[in-house]
């Protein structure tokens, strides 16, 4: 009963650090000198004036429902994964390679086949700093930031090399029909990524606290000490828990290949949905109900920002700041309930249950 | 919702009346990709076309500028939604966007740039940068006191591949005995990374560094500031970043394949296809800065080099 206000609590404080990001992003648009009820509702129609508009927004938040799971993932068993930018991309690539070799197969296989190749590369790239931590004490985040930058130069190398599918265009070939992700709206890009995403929220929450290997991730996460003299073997899990993570931001990029892009395009910089992940995993307060929610939030956002720019000339800065603003209003939670004294009744810093 | 649709209700009603009222003004769209603007140099150029033809042809423009790679096609598809009359991907990262909304789209009019996309409502937009690189290879190869010049690139591709064999060409048609320092920073967004780059090659005795690295290349040319050498700019003029160290710059004229693209819509002659843009379509040119004193001898060398390439005496290669 307790626990259920509270978690009504906190969403009333994300909502109004929502609103109170929304209210920064007004001040910001007045002073470029535009309009903020056009930009707003530009922003609104990006995302529910349209059932195309919709179907993107879906596609929006799709990425970053995978990337915040991992960061969330990670977080709970008291690890930090910087580097599902990096899982991710190597995810993209290993489900657009599975995805035009291997030919002759029908869809029920191609498409796990491919979404698997995903899976494993990403794995990989999150087991590996696992690995180095575990054995030799090397500190995750310094690790996948630097998984990040191979991930993002190796794919660059095979891409323009060996893997380049076209002409003159940095790019794979595009993948067989077989492995692409069925479109269930004729006339819009919506798949079912979105159910994927969803299903793998579900498994993340039956996975960490419905089985016992959840719980002893758990456990090393709360207190590593303590869980070893409980009799977990603290090196494993860490790798396991990195790998974990790592093969669900891969499994996001599998999906964005198979549903969206349909070959990998050269990487010229971060895409930023591992770095968003972070974000979504904290405004989410790393569970995956939180994170799904969060996901949305940025997807709706990012979305908007691009027909505010177009339609009400506004800068897409103004929506990096509003997301910014959302972040810190939901980390300085303490100042929310100052702002608005409704939240405050209860609890304070002291039972923000980070 | 219900107030919003009224709203952009009389928002239509009004458009109506005002399309009665005169003829129909010509409405352009400009898609970037994720680097953006601000670059300084690539997409800036896209831009400053953009905002010429609404100075000029009275057109009505807007721009966007996509949040991640997956937005190429929703923001290629909202403008034509919009009714757009021609849209523009700036860069080869829009191929597939613009390929595939232009079949969705057949009376609408598109444009890409730096890439190819075979459809009758698009034309297609390449460079000869390997021509205009040369020329500053040349301007390199003749203006550099220790016989070392530099070459910062952004991510290795066939594009910025044509500025490095260009320019290499052009130093070694003026000066063999110079040596070449080339780099690539790995990336288009990263001053820090270019002007990292730029000081090595300056601390080995360059003393005339070319970028071709998008906003990379505002650390190069703070780099040259710093160490008092030169720097060659890329793109857009890039002179007034440091007024006496950017010799010249190399201008892609973006701006140009914009505003043209526009122009022939207006006009009505709007013809798809391939164009192949260098030195003699004035797709490529020189800019020089007013604040380098640049001999006369090296001017002419330049015009007399431009005059060979575009008569077809010179060819330069395009590929390593």
């Amino acid at each position: 009963m307790r626990k259920s206000w509270k978690q009504l609590d906190r969403l009333g404080v994300a909502l109004a650090s929502i609103v109170l990001g929304l209210v920064v992003g007004i001040i910001f648009i007045l002073v470029a000198g535009k309009s903020p009820i056009l930009g707003y509702h530009a922003l609104w129609n990006a995302s529910f004036g349209s059932l195309r508009g919709f179907t993107e927004l879906l596609i929006n938040t799709t990425p970053l429902i995978f990337t915040g799971l991992s960061v969330a993932f990670a977080f709970r068993t008291g690890l930090f994964n910087i580097g599902a930018e990096g899982q991710y991309i190597v995810g993209q690539l290993g489900a657009a390679w599975a995805g035009y070799f291997f030919t002759g197969l029908p869809m029920i296989i191609h498409v796990p086949l491919a979404l698997g190749f995903g899976i494993l590369a990403g794995a990989l790239w999150g087991a590996l700093p696992g690995y180095l931590k575990a054995k030799a004490g090397a500190h995750e985040v310094i690790n996948t930031i630097m998984m990040n930058h191979i991930a993002l130069y190796a794919t660059h190398y095979l891409v323009n090399g060996p893997l380049k599918g076209h002409a003159f265009l940095p790019v794979t070939k595009e993948i067989l029909d077989s492995a692409k992700l069925f479109r269930f709206i004729p006339g819009t890009r919506a798949n079912i990524g979105i159910f994927i995403a969803l299903a793998a929220a579900v498994f993340v929450y039956w996975f960490l606290w419905k089985t016992t290997k959840g719980y002893e991730l758990r456990a090393v996460g709360f207190n590593p000490l303590a869980a070893e003299y409980g009799g977990v073997n603290v090196s494993r899990n860490i790798v396991y828990s990195m790998m974990i993570a790592g093969a669900l931001a891969g499994l996001g990029g599998a999906v964005q290949v198979l549903s969206i892009q349909y070959k990998f395009y050269d990487v010229t910089a971060f895409i930023g949905y591992g770095f968003d992940g972070i974000a979504v995993a904290l405004i989410g307060n790393n569970h995956p109900l939180g994170v799904v929610l969060g996901a949305f939030l940025f997807g709706f956002l990012a979305r908007g920002a691009m027909p505010m720019q177009s339609i009400a000339q506004i800068p897409k800065e103004v929506i990096s700041i509003v997301s910014a603003s959302i972040i810190i209003f939901i980390s300085a939670e303490a100042l929310v309930r100052r702002v608005i004294p409704r939240f405050s009744k209860k609890g304070g810093v002291k039972d923000a249950n980070l | 919702m219900k107030r919003f649709s009224i709203v952009l209700l009389s928002l239509l009603v009004l458009g109506a009346f005002s399309g009665l009222a005169g003829a129909k003004t010509i409405k352009l769209g400009i898609v970037f990709d994720t680097g953006g603007l601000g670059d300084g140099s690539f997409n800036d150029a896209a831009y400053r076309g953009m905002v010429r033809a609404q100075k000029e042809l009275g057109v009505e423009a807007t721009y966007v500028e996509s949040h991640s790679m997956d937005d190429y096609e929703p923001n290629v598809r909202m403008l034509a939604e919009q009714g757009y009359d021609l849209i523009f991907g700036i860069g080869f990262m829009l191929t597939d966007a613009i390929d595939r909304v232009a079949q969705e789209y057949p009376d609408t009019k598109f444009g890409i740039i730096d890439s190819v996309v075979d459809q009758p409502n698009v034309v297609s937009v390449l460079f000869k940068e390997n021509e205009g690189s040369f020329l500053q290879g040349v301007i390199a190869g003749m203006m550099t006191k220790t016989d070392v010049v530099g070459f910062v690139g952004g991510m290795e591709s066939p594009v910025i591949t044509r500025f490095e064999v260009g320019f290499v060409e052009g130093v070694k048609a003026v000066n063999p005995d110079a040596e070449i320092l080339i780099g690539y920073t790995g990336k288009f967004d990263d001053p820090g990374k270019g002007k990292e780059l730029a000081l090595a090659q300056i601390a080995k005795g360059a003393d005339v560094i070319y970028h071709a690295s998008g906003a990379c290349g505002h650390g190069v040319i703070e780099a040259a500031k710093e160490k008092g050498v030169y720097a060659i700019g890329v793109d857009s003029d890039q002179s007034g970043e440091a007024p006496n160290h950017v010799i010249s710059s190399m201008l892609k004229r973006v701006d140009v394949a914009v505003f043209d693209g526009a122009k022939m819509l207006v006009e009505g002659n709007f013809k798809p296809g391939v164009l192949n843009l260098g030195l003699a379509e004035s797709g490529v040119d020189t800019a020089w800065s007013p604040g380098v004193n640049v001999p006369a001898e090296v001017k002419e060398k330049v015009a007399d080099y431009a005059e060979k390439i575009i008569s077809g005496e010179i060819t330069v290669p395009a590929t390593k």
